[in-house]
């Protein structure tokens, strides 16, 4: 390798030279030479830059001040003062505050560009490396260091040391085994609680979302999408409510009865109605967009698409699981009812969720 | 060094001959009886830093983030970490009377009653952005130009940390207001982390204190956005810009500028002031988009309800490439002996981020191990100058890009009237074909591109003078390019060098053994430089002189006759030179 020699010769005794040297093909010209500024030869471009910079400054004051007036006499909130549409006390607090600010540092970088010296200075630089004599003296520090403590000769001290340190992990890993309880440790401390239960049951009744009230078959007409809850969640409250919403909320189609394809789908419907979580199987977010003519149902989070009237088997997108259905009925007044929970778990996959296929779940219901 | 100040603006000088101790004398006496500061201000006050646009957006980053601890100081006095349900009495009349969490309900409190809150919340949040796109751009230069080669190495180790951390960060004070969008971001991270194997819905229960959504979330997420995250933040930028000086900064090859020293402005007061006016104008400018553009209107999404989503649901940009990836991995799951294997959330969202973020890490590493090059390096390099990593590079932010777009995939459906269906299947093959097309095409770019600077070197620029030969034949006129130009051409490596194994025989003569692992790394060392065009040898640019020379003496007979438009290249002074002569007319 042809290395450029002066790169060898080192500047600073005991240190090894920087030596990333290329072939110098050419020879260096050497820094250019300093050009002065008009600033720096006529008095009258000087003082006119000095000029610049100090009005730079006293504008940012300016804005200060206006910030502080805007602060006090502009009002906030829906019924605060506006400015073209505008909520005005953000845009003139913002505007000034920005103004101040970049103001003082335009003036800086002026000041610095016009007025400073601006001679460009040449530095050495040093390998970062320590010197060869820097490294064999903390060497021998170290060594002496090491010897003096016995931690060589002594392995049992240094091993049972090493091992009662490295134990005092446990204590930093058992001290978060509080932040929540297991999964199978919730069931039920609370109203459908687990990942594997919702608070729907034989019987619960399917109610409007938000204002809560039954719905009987006949008020929902075809191609209606609708979400509801289970009755007796608006009974909730706290973390209970959010976590029994959280797992609970369905949506509901009517669709042409001879439009569904599976069987199971058709056992659990009622006049056309079917009933499916409205959680995705994906990663949770509640499914919302309903393709109309053929009952397909979108996430709008990844765009996992689910069919409704084929046991919500996933007809694109990334989700790996059809959306479980809720088997529906008719209670005595004619309301529609739950025939049980969901026969597994809603929402996204988990480690311990044993997946089965609709047709086996409705084995199961039947027996 | 003493620099020549006789010249220099009158005003400055003034300061320089201060000839009495002064007030100012007396306090750095008292302070240095005590704290020593003469020796660190020696060495440090007149520090050289080089000068370069690009030098500035690590710039960008380390200021936006001190915007980001000024202005979260202040949200944190009025933000109420709490999902305790309160009914909402504030200002905003359209959710006054509605069950919201504490949370929420106390950044509605910011957004409309607290004078100046709303400015400082999205100032927060711009300055968040702007944190993570400048370190994003940061990166990309610190690579492109080889800055991160020895002994730079750990240092862009620290950065790739900010980088993730700052994401981090990012995502969990998103998720603070827990507004529909805040919550809906949490349940899907809920998702991501219950598709963990064997821990998944433990790691899960132990994060919400039990069931999604519980009530602990938001206040542990809080203490992680202001207290932990921040913290190792903090330490991570000291030791970064510790590194920085040590180090001392890169500079670009020219004259006078060489491996061995550093050529630019000392820190005070050039350099000083040019970076602290830097920070006034990275906060004003923060401060203009905090006024100016509205970012996050948590009013206009509601408080977070499970069952809600409004359609168009995205992350913050920065998160967008993950569930980019989320969006076009088929959905595969497996089932064994009673559990559940999510490899369609698993793979795109907690390995694909994992295994990229270790590339990005590893990246020094693993060029230092193809090109076995152990010297310290200082002088930048031109991306053309290492074809291979430039087009390394650019095939990861075709990857990157193409995530990102998947991430967008409905709204681009929605806007190109296109189906999401095939925006999906094609973004999958885009995915794995895009970053090779991406690669292979910058590579050939970059050695097209050494080829025109040895153009330069051996024929000149060309000038865009047409000569006519007495033949009648016609040809471009070229000029020898400048010294400087010349010089700053030829700062660079052979790669003809570069392939001289790095384990040679040794002092005694004693060839290193050849490992299986040694000629592996010999094929992708020859494959790394392959094709480099190499900067001319002494033999080629002598011959090239001499045939200018040569060039330049038959074309003598024509000095002094304008050829026109020739003087006017940019090259020549150009003060007295008429456009048209006279003799014209």
């Amino acid at each position: 390798m042809s290395a450029d020699t002066s790169h060898d010769t080192g500047h600073d005794t005991g240190h090894l030279p920087i030596n990333a040297a290329t072939d110098a093909l050419l020879p260096d010209p050497g820094l250019a030479e300093h050009q002065w500024r008009p600033t720096d030869v006529d008095a009258r471009a000087e003082k006119r830059a000095e000029r610049q910079v100090a009005t730079l400054f006293g504008l940012s004051a300016v804005a200060t001040v206006l910030f502080v007036v805007f602060y006090i006499t502009l009002k906030t909130g829906t019924d605060g003062h506006t400015f073209i549409g505008l909520g005005a006390s953000n845009v003139a607090l913002g505007t000034t505050l920005g103004l101040a600010l970049l103001l003082i540092g335009l003036g800086v970088i002026q000041w610095a560009r016009k007025l400073m010296g601006d001679h460009e200075i040449s530095e050495q630089r040093h390998p970062a490396a320590s010197s060869e004599e820097d490294r064999t003296a903390t060497l021998a520090a170290l060594n002496a260091g090491l010897e003096e403590s016995g931690i060589g000769r002594r392995p049992l001290v240094r091993n049972s040391l090493l091992g009662s340190v490295a134990l005092l992990a446990a204590p930093a890993v058992v001290m978060l085994r509080d932040l929540g309880p297991l999964p199978n440790q919730v069931v039920g401390e609370y109203p459908g609680a687990g990942l594997h239960h919702t608070i729907w049951a034989k019987g619960t009744r399917v109610v409007r979302d938000v204002v809560g009230t039954p719905i009987k078959a006949s008020d929902i007409e075809i191609g209606d999408l609708f979400n509801a809850e289970p009755d007796g969640l608006f009974d909730l409250e706290g973390a209970e409510l959010q976590i029994a919403k959280s797992k609970a909320a369905i949506v509901m189609l009517r669709m042409d009865p001879d439009d569904i394809i599976s069987d199971v789908t058709r056992n659990w419907s009622v006049q056309g109605i079917v009933a499916y979580s409205k959680i995705c199987t994906h990663v949770g977010c509640p499914i919302s967009l309903n393709e109309r003519t053929t009952h397909h149902l979108l996430c709008p989070c990844h765009q996992s698409t689910f069919d409704l009237a084929d046991s919500g088997r996933v007809v694109f997108g990334p989700a790996g699981r059809h959306l479980p259905q809720l088997p529906l009925g008719v209670d005595d007044e004619g309301y529609l009812i739950a025939l049980s929970d969901f026969l597994e778990p809603v929402g996204p996959s988990f480690w311990e969720r044993n997946t089965k296929s609709p047709s086996e779940v409705a084995k199961e219901l039947k027996s | 060094m003493s620099i020549d100040t006789s010249r220099v603006a009158t005003s400055n000088k003034t300061a320089a001959n201060a000839a009495k101790p002064s007030k100012a004398g007396a306090a750095a006496q008292w302070a240095d009886e005590r704290l020593g500061l003469a020796a660190m201000g020696k060495k440090n006050l007149r520090k050289v830093f080089p000068d370069h646009w690009s030098f500035m957006l690590g710039e960008i980053a380390l200021w936006s983030f001190v915007v980001l601890l000024l202005s979260g100081v202040f949200l944190t006095l009025w933000f109420r970490p709490s999902m305790a349900e309160v009914t909402y009495q504030g200002s905003y009349n359209p959710m006054r009377g509605l069950q919201m969490s504490e949370a929420f309900s106390s950044a509605l409190n910011i957004s409309f009653d607290v004078r100046g809150g709303l400015l400082m919340r999205q100032m927060h949040h711009w300055a968040a952005m702007l944190f993570i796109a400048a370190m994003m751009i940061h990166l990309l230069r610190v690579f492109f130009t080889g800055a991160h080669r020895k002994p730079r190495e750990l240092n862009w180790v620290i950065g790739s940390l900010l980088l993730l951390l700052g994401t981090l960060e990012g995502f969990t004070g998103y998720s603070l207001p827990d507004d529909l969008l805040s919550g809906t971001g949490i349940r899907a991270a809920d998702g991501f982390i219950k598709s963990i194997p064997i821990v998944g819905s433990y790691i899960s229960f132990f994060l919400f204190g039990g069931e999604f959504p519980g009530e602990s979330i938001i206040p542990r997420l809080y203490t992680i956005h202001v207290l932990l995250i921040p913290g190792l933040l903090l330490a991570l930028i000291a030791a970064h810009m510790l590194l920085l000086v040590y180090h001392k900064h890169t500079q670009w090859a020219g004259p006078g500028r060489t491996e061995d020293n550093v050529v630019g402005y000392p820190m005070l007061p050039v350099y000083a002031a040019k970076a602290g006016g830097f920070f006034f104008i990275v906060f004003g400018v923060t401060a203009l988009m905090g006024g100016l553009l509205s970012i996050n209107p948590v009013w206009k999404f509601g408080p977070y309800d499970p069952t809600k989503v409004t359609a168009g649901s995205q992350p913050d940009w920065y998160m967008g490439w993950p569930d980019g990836a989320l969006r076009i991995m088929p959905g595969w799951e497996s089932h064994f002996w009673g559990s559940t294997w999510s490899w369609n959330i698993f793979l795109p969202i907690i390995v694909l981020p994992g295994l990229l973020f270790t590339v990005v890490l590893l990246l020094p590493f693993i060029e230092g191990w193809i090109t076995g090059d152990k010297r310290e390096h200082h002088l930048l390099q031109r991306p053309r100058n290492a074809p291979t990593r430039t087009a390394t590079m650019v095939a990861l932010m075709t990857l990157y890009g193409l995530f990102w777009t998947a991430g967008g995939n409905d709204i681009i459906a929605i806007r190109l009237h296109a189906s999401i269906n095939q925006i999906t299947y094609f973004l999958r093959a885009a995915v794995f074909i895009g970053p090779v097309i991406a690669f292979l095409v910058t590579r050939r770019i970059c050695i097209s591109l050494q080829r025109h600077d040895n153009d330069l070197l051996l024929h000149g620029y060309e000038t865009g003078v047409i000569m006519r030969t007495p033949e009648g034949s016609y040809y471009e006129k070229h000029l020898p390019i400048s010294d400087v130009e010349a010089y700053t051409l030829t700062v660079r490596d052979r790669s003809a060098e570069q392939l001289t194994p790095a384990a040679g025989p040794d002092t005694n003569g004693v060839p290193a053994p050849q490992s299986k692992l040694g000629g592996l790394r010999e094929k992708i060392r020859t494959l790394y430089y392959a094709d480099d065009i190499d900067k001319p040898t002494h033999a080629e640019l002598e011959e090239a002189r001499h045939h200018a020379a040569h060039e330049a003496h038959e074309l003598a007979a024509l000095d002094g006759h304008s050829a026109e438009g020739h003087h006017f290249d940019g090259r020549h002074p150009v003060a007295e030179e008429p456009i048209r002569p006279e003799h014209h007319h």
